[in-house]
């Protein structure tokens, strides 16, 4: 009979499949990932409790439907009985439900509020979500004053399918944010421009970055490492390119980095006086060009229109100096455009506008000059 | 049930006149069962438009990289699949049932305004032309998320303008198809049929209806904030004028949350009328049923915030929000209870209808335990925008109310038709459903675990085999629906005469009291109930 063999075939299927499932689960990465805060192993043991209770209700409440479904079926002439009501069962399942609500509240209330206390921390890093990248700023505490923003690493070739992918596909950056191991890390959150969201799952810490507004979170690591994460809250086209590497080191190590950071930020602080030739400002620029432009942009310079317009043999990219100057410095509204005056240098912004109106078929053959740049900031 | 037969019920046509024939025929219908049936074919084929979109989206997540479309089309994708899904297949689909069923259920000979819902329907495809047609806008449609979060949706072209307009005709077709409904219910019921004594279908509408004459125009005033921040210079989301786009979400989630109830207790009323049928036993706890239903539906608007635990708010707002919404466990879990204990003891037998019926209490329940899992402040914050949502709300309320949807068809089919469909073949259709959405669904709950972020047209490698099971299910459950397509059809056309009762153990009016196939006009006299 076709209807047997359509309830075989289910059965058959489902038992392979529970038995693929089963080894698959071991092998792969299937559960949280490993607590490195006491916030996140909180979490996992509230995570675990809850599944042990709604596991056991599970059982219960089908183990009733599947005795039913195997025992009082119309063919084995099981006569149905007429009861519909009975006051006692009723309320005893409204009222041992709201009992176990009141047990789980309990330990959850404790992780609510120690997730929410951001008091008294080590080190305080304010991160400014930008489509598409992270800002960082160290504010308070070892390290204040440096500065920087970090960017996905993963070259568009492994994106694309032109190269073979590499360990740390999309979880890597240019420049990871590094803090040291035992201390309390306040992060101040906020964006440029859209709302995004920090997130790293090993720390159980997620706060959305919010435009205009400044929230926070924190957390302490407890162990050395690398920790990698993702922005979770969908800001645009790029909203999947763009990770957030956090690298956890010893007090010592961190202390290292403090200096060296210092150091390399002096020494890469551009000389004001310094005069650029054409060449070495078009290859500045394209370096600017490939971490903040690429992604709408292209590196074709040919865009994706009509959301990212082409800037190769765009009449405003080669028009009069300041029409394009306006553009980057100033964003345009209500696009993705940013206004990079905030995040780039002057010679950063020269760099940039030179480059892209000296390549592809763009041809002025003039220079933007950082004191240009620097006039139009006022 | 003791009650007076009605042998006017298929005295039927000829009454009004001839109708129009062909398309003017639905076009200009006033027949609640004309526009049941209108509104079931436009949710349906509005269900493979989504479900198309759907495909795309698994099919560039089955292997890392960028293979099929480029990132902004992803996104364009998620979202419009999300506002078909629910504003275009799902909602419309359950007023279908309500139009059909109503005024059948409480001996009504229609709905009580039946020219506004002639208009109530017509509305929609205008509104699913203006979501398709944002497609060819430059720019494309808005990727922004079926939630449209501001001030993402500033950044949009002039698809995003269009979506407002769509949303805001839906929204005036629902709150005209809810008045409809209220009123047909409160006030054309048949002389005996008191509200305690109404099938629970036509509860848990009235109760729905209600919910979507309160949340729709919250909806509207949202997006109308955005159309204005977008043109008029206006700054209700945006910090720089004294705005907040946090606001935005607020709003958004006071519809957001109601409209997870719209979508599922229309759900449960169809499962409440389906297992007691098959079970051949009354449906246990009707009022309490009734009672919980309520409590879902007022809970329902004191939780919205539990959408938004990672925008930072204060930690007594965490606390609120997580208490609130794990009450909403104890009238869930007294349904599930009822719905269990209405089969035990009873007499089983598993046609289509019923295994889509108990497919529909799998998903929900493990969709509720997720959510359990989700209520929790401290672990949202984990799990919030990671796959593990993605697969929570698909069991609860996608999967779970398209199940209780394929119930809904395949038990009131022969009824509306007077022909059966093909048993084997919705056998088929049923485990076919079942296993690929689970191979589709299930395994998302680990990705997300273990950390991959939704909205995503690309991932870590980690990620790579659950998005390669979870795509297969996928394309498997989408070509099971085609059956569902070729099994209705066939139905239509050539199905088997109905038996004048097709199911022994249905008990409401339409089964008692009305031939089968029921008449077009249907209660010219109301039937007498004891």
């Amino acid at each position: 009979m076709a209807t047997g063999s359509a309830r075989r075939t289910a059965a058959w299927a489902l038992g392979v499949l529970g038995t693929a499932f089963s080894g698959l689960a071991l092998a792969l990465e299937w559960n949280l990932q490993p607590a490195v805060t006491r916030i996140a192993a909180d979490v996992h043991s509230l995570h675990e409790y809850v599944m042990l209770l709604v596991t056991v209700i599970f059982v219960g409440v089908f183990g009733f439907m599947f005795y039913s479904v195997f025992a009082h079926r119309k063919d084995k002439r099981h006569a149905a009985a007429q009861w519909h009501e009975n006051t006692t069962v009723e309320l005893l399942w409204t009222i041992i439900p709201l009992i176990i609500l009141v047990i789980i509240a309990w330990p959850a209330t404790k992780v609510v509020i120690a997730q929410k206390d951001a008091t008294h921390p080590d080190l305080t890093i304010k991160v400014t979500g930008y489509q598409w990248k992270w800002g960082y700023d160290y504010l308070r505490g070892e390290g204040e004053g440096i500065s920087f923003t970090s960017v996905l690493s993963t070259p568009r070739d492994q994106i694309e399918g032109r190269a073979p992918k590499g360990p740390n596909y999309l979880l890597e950056v240019d420049q990871e944010m590094v803090v040291p191991v035992g201390k309390k890390v306040r992060m101040l959150t906020t964006a440029a421009d859209v709302i995004h969201a920090w997130w790293i799952p090993a720390f159980g810490t997620k706060q959305d970055a919010i435009p205009g507004f400044i929230r926070d979170t924190h957390f302490r690591a407890e162990k050395t490492g690398v920790y990698r994460g993702q922005c979770t809250e969908l800001c645009g086209k790029e909203h999947g390119f763009m990770p957030i590497v956090v690298r956890v080191v010893t007090a010592d190590e961190y202390s290292k980095w403090v200096g060296e950071r210092k150091q390399a930020m002096a020494a890469a602080a551009d000389d004001p006086a310094k005069a650029w030739t054409l060449d070495e400002l078009k290859a500045r620029g394209e370096k600017v060009y490939a971490a903040n432009c690429v992604a709408c942009h292209q590196a074709s310079g040919k865009g994706t229109p009509p959301a990212f317009p082409p800037l190769d043999g765009s009449k405003l990219v080669t028009s009069a100096k300041s029409a394009p100057m306006d553009i980057v410095m100033n964003g345009k509204d209500k696009t993705a455009m940013a206004a990079f005056a905030k995040q780039l240098s002057d010679v950063e912004l020269a760099a940039v506008l030179t480059f892209t109106r000296n390549n592809w078929g763009n041809k002025t053959g003039d220079f933007v000059l950082p004191a240009e740049v620097k006039a139009a900031r006022k | 049930m003791s009650a007076v037969l009605d042998t006017h019920g298929h005295a039927g046509h000829g009454d009004h006149g001839h109708p129009p024939s062909g398309i003017m025929r639905w076009i200009t219908t006033t027949n609640h069962k004309d526009i049941g049936t209108l509104y079931l074919w436009f949710s349906f084929a509005m269900f493979l438009v989504g479900g198309a979109m759907a495909m795309v989206i698994r099919l560039e997540l089955f292997s890392p990289g960028l293979q099929w479309v480029n990132p902004d089309f992803f996104n364009q994708m998620t979202t419009m699949h999300g506002l078909i899904m629910v504003f275009g297949a799902i909602m419309p689909a359950f007023v279908g049932f309500a139009n059909w069923q109503i005024p059948m259920m409480i001996g009504a000979p229609d709905m009580a305004f039946a020219r506004m819902n002639n208009w109530s329907f017509w509305i929609l495809p205008f509104a699913a032309a203006l979501l398709v047609i944002s497609f060819f806008t430059p720019g494309g449609a808005p990727g922004v998320g079926w939630t449209l979060y501001a001030p993402l949706t500033v950044q949009m072209g002039i698809g995003m303008d269009l979506t407002i307009f769509a949303v805001h005709l839906l929204g005036m077709s629902s709150i005209m198809g809810s008045i409809n409904i209220i009123t047909t219910i409160l006030n054309l019921r048949a002389p005996g049929m008191t509200l305690m004594r109404m099938p629970l279908f036509c509860w848990t509408w009235l109760i729905t209806a209600y919910l979507l004459v309160a949340a729709m125009p919250v909806l509207a005033g949202a997006v109308t904030m955005t159309l204005t921040d977008r043109h008029f210079g206006t700054t209700f989301f945006n910090a720089a004028g004294g705005g907040d786009p946090v606001l935005y979400q607020h709003i958004f989630w006071f519809f957001g949350h109601p409209e997870v109830y719209i979508i599922a207790l229309p759900a449960f009323g169809v499962i409440s009328q389906v297992i007691p049928a098959f079970s051949r036993k009354p449906l246990f706890g009707y009022a309490s049923m009734v009672y919980a239903t309520s409590a879902i539906a007022i809970l329902s608007f004191i939780v919205w915030a539990h959408h938004m635990y990672t925008v930072g708010m204060p930690v007594q707002g965490q606390l609120f929000f997580m208490y609130a919404t794990t009450l909403i466990a104890v009238p869930t879990g007294v349904k599930v209870f009822n719905w269990v204990a209405t089969m035990w003891k009873g007499s089983l037998s598993f046609e289509t209808p019923m295994l889509f019926a108990v497919g529909f209490l799998f998903l929900f329940t493990l969709g509720g335990f997720t959510g359990l899992v989700l209520s929790l402040a401290a672990v949202d914050i984990q799990l919030h925008d990671t796959y593990y949502v993605v697969a929570h709300f698909h069991y609860v309320m996608a999967i779970g109310a398209v199940f209780a949807g394929y119930a809904g068809v395949y038990f009131w089919l022969p009824k509306w038709t007077g022909r059966m469909y093909n048993e084997t073949l919705g056998k088929w259709h049923f485990w076919l459903s079942a296993i690929f959405v689970n191979i589709t669904f299930f395994v998302q709950h680990f990705a997300g675990l273990a950390g991959m972020p939704r909205r995503i047209p690309d991932y870590p490698l980690m990620f790579e085999t659950w998005n390669k099971i979870s795509s297969l299910g996928a394309f498997g459950f989408g070509l099971a629906q085609l059956l569902f397509l070729y099994i209705i059809v066939s139905a239509i056309r050539s199905g088997e005469k109905a038996p004048e009762r097709p199911w022994e153990g249905a008990d409401s009016l339409e089964w008692t009291h009305l031939p089968t196939p029921v008449p077009h006009h249907s209660f010219h006299t109301p039937p007498v109930l004891k």
